[in-house]
């Protein structure tokens, strides 16, 4: 297929392939180079553990982009992620004077970008990763969607615009839990990530272990999905505490016939107490 | 056949703007699907949000395509709609349309079709150099059919996503951003640098830095929620579950707390109704700090000697109040209370809902009434 974009540069999609650490399956992949051919961010949700921030570092590689990476936590606002005017640094330098080579007149010393200043900023072409969206306040995906839309945004002070040369490759995650506002999913292409199946796992799995004996992941894999299986678990295991368990495994040198016995290191797999409770009183049925 | 799809959406459920539509009109317009099953894959992309919304999704799809005779799905009638719409021999105009523009576009050729809509299997191009089919891209799409590659239509017909639907009538974010402006911010945190009040000072002092500092920002409010979790509430479950998880997860209540009752309060609380354990409100009366606010929920229709008799159906040792008489005590202590009804307002005259509402101000339990509760609440601070 051959596309041109409006201006006749050759539009970067239909690229993304995975990489060699991160397996996508074939709908994870259109939907990535959907987004990239319409410029419209990427929403991915799904439950933990499935790999939604590695798809942002996979796409990053896979492309051969550089990324910037916005975690955003409880208290982050979205202003953070545009710039930062350091005032009291300022008026610090102000009063203590210039320290070598700065000039407390320039008032550009003294706003910082932020991720996404930075990631507009750059010469080429980027992916912005926005991380877990939903942990900020509920207003938070509203107070970003002229940046999102236009990738520009205004700094008042210095009646400067900052605006995106190339429109990033732009991937935001969300675990399922909470709603995101209307406004904003409609600027998104949409992504659910389910959890993989067996034969997925397995190739991850290698992808990430490799060299580890295939009896080993296979009696683990068994018992891993029985366990996801068990019905009232506050928290399923998933795919980082598989991998995570199947190191210790590796290490220990359990071999795969004692896992179908029992279930050795249970705790790396399932940590919260009333799991390990609830488990301990059940056999697990082999998947 | 492609309107169709989108009156199949919004039928089902799934609201599809403009905005998404022309988005999948453009990547159609760029190859990206060129077979129904990656037709599938890319409108689920773009027009859904949520998983919840993906088995509709499913269903719409199947609607409108299942049983439409595509021997090679997509590309055959793509192929032809877009011989249609841009003709063989017409040269290729490429689309610097802005999406005001295309809206337009969009929004006019959709009248033309309705003038002759005639059953067919027309998209929305038929003029000669529609903007929605350009570098005709989907012509030299990939054979569908082929492989062994299930259709598109099979895949939606599995309604696999199924159990990922929710059906939430009204959104809980719509409720958390209504509590929201519950919040009370009061000066009283730990202190923080006041930036306005140094430069202030800082500029008095003739350049001289001085710092000033001010106590941060914290939410004072302790929001208590009361829910009548009795049978005649069943109907209403799912909208008080929403209520009580939108005002859980709100984060910045200085405390929150949630209380279950059955019909109206009869001298007790109980922390889980299932659990049955039941706490006097005398106590809670004393625990909370002056000043809590307080949300009954509740459809306040009973038997009448349910409110008006001392004890009550539920009376037992020591009630000696009637149901109404304890809301009433309740009522003078907490001077901050709202009652919120899940049903219609039509409902409300009958005589168990006339004396709670005039003991309490009564909302109804929609996104209004609850915004009309909450600017109640904060007006009393």
């Amino acid at each position: 297929m051959s596309h041109r974009a409006q201006d006749g540069v050759e539009e970067e999609f239909g690229q993304f392939a995975g990489t060699s650490r991160y397996i996508v399956d074939e709908d994870l992949q259109a939907d990535v180079n959907a987004a990239i051919a319409l410029g419209r961010p990427l929403l991915v949700r799904g439950e933990p553990g499935t790999g939604k921030t590695q798809l942002a570092h996979a796409v990053a590689e896979g492309l051969g982009l550089p990324m910037f990476a916005w975690h955003v936590k409880s208290t982050t606002k979205a202003m953070e992620g545009l710039y930062h005017y350091d005032v009291v640094q300022r008026l610090n330098d102000s009063r203590f004077s210039a320290i070598d080579g700065v000039d407390v007149r320039d008032i550009r010393q003294y706003i910082k970008l932020g991720v996404l200043g930075r990631a507009f900023r750059s010469e080429g072409r980027v992916v912005l990763l926005i991380d877990e969206i939903d942990k900020a306040d509920v207003e938070f995906p509203n107070d970003l969607l002229r940046e999102l839309d236009e990738m520009a945004f205004t700094i008042p002070e210095l009646d400067e615009t900052v605006r995106a040369r190339h429109r990033p490759v732009t991937i935001i995650t969300s675990n399922a839990e909470k709603e995101l506002p209307d406004a904003f999913l409609r600027r998104c292409v949409f992504h659910y990530i389910r959890f993989p199946d067996p034969a997925r796992i397995k190739q991850i799995v290698n992808a990430h272990l490799p060299g580890l004996e295939g009896a080993l992941i296979d009696a683990a894999v068994v018992r891993f999905y029985g366990i996801r299986r068990v019905a009232g678990l506050r928290k399923k295991p998933s795919t980082s505490e598989l991998l995570d368990w199947l190191m210790v495994l590796a290490r220990a040198g359990v071999r795969p016939a004692e896992i179908a016995r029992k279930t050795p290191f249970l705790s790396v797999l399932v940590k919260q107490e009333k799991d390990l409770e609830l488990l301990a009183g059940k056999v697990i049925a082999d998947a | 056949m492609f309107d169709l799809l989108l009156l199949n959406l919004r039928r089902n459920g799934v609201m599809v703007g403009m905005g998404e539509w022309l988005a999948l009109l453009d990547a159609i317009g760029k190859g990206l699907a060129g077979t129904l099953p990656e037709l599938y894959r890319l409108g689920r992309a773009i027009l859904v949000h949520k998983e919840s919304q993906f088995d509709a999704w499913d269903q719409a799809f199947q609607a409108t395509f299942a049983g439409v005779e595509l021997p090679e799905p997509l590309s055959a009638a793509m192929q032809q709609w877009l011989q249609q719409s841009i003709g063989p021999q017409r040269p290729r105009r490429e689309i610097d349309m802005s999406d005001e523009e295309l809206r337009r576009e969009f929004l006019k050729r959709l009248a033309e079709q309705k003038e002759r809509h005639d059953g067919g299997s027309r998209w929305i191009g038929t003029g000669g150099d529609s903007p929605f089919g350009r570098d005709g891209s989907a012509s030299k799409g990939v054979q569908a059919g082929g492989g062994g590659s299930r259709s598109a239509v099979q895949v939606a017909m599995d309604r696999e996503w199924e159990s990922y639907r929710t059906d939430r009538q009204l959104d809980h974010r719509d409720m958390m951003v209504a509590l929201r402006a519950l919040r009370n911010l009061r000066r009283e945190g730990e202190q923080e640098l006041d930036l306005d009040g140094t430069i202030d000072k800082t500029a008095q002092n003739c350049g001289d830095v001085d710092l000033a500092f001010q106590p941060a920002r914290v939410n004072r409010v302790h929001l208590r929620l009361l829910l009548d979790t009795g049978g005649s509430m069943s109907p209403h479950a799912q909208l008080v579950t929403q209520l009580f998880t939108a005002a859980s997860a709100l984060k910045g209540f200085k405390s929150f707390e949630s209380w279950h009752f059955h019909n109206v309060p009869y001298g007790h609380l109980t922390e889980d109704y299932r659990s049955g354990k039941r706490t006097p409100i005398e106590d809670l009366l004393r625990a909370w700090p002056a000043g809590t606010r307080v949300v009954f929920v509740g459809d306040a229709s009973m038997a009448t000697y349910e409110l008006f008799q001392p004890f009550g159906y539920y009376g037992g040792a020591g009630a000696q109040l009637s149901g109404l008489e304890w809301l009433q005590r309740m009522r003078r202590q907490l001077p901050h209370s709202v009652w919120l009804n899940p049903d219609p307002e039509r409902w409300w005259d009958h005589p168990t809902v006339r004396a709670i509402g005039a003991t309490f101000p009564m909302f109804p339990l929609t996104l209004d009434g609850l915004r009309a509760a909450v600017q109640r609440l904060r007006a009393a601070s």
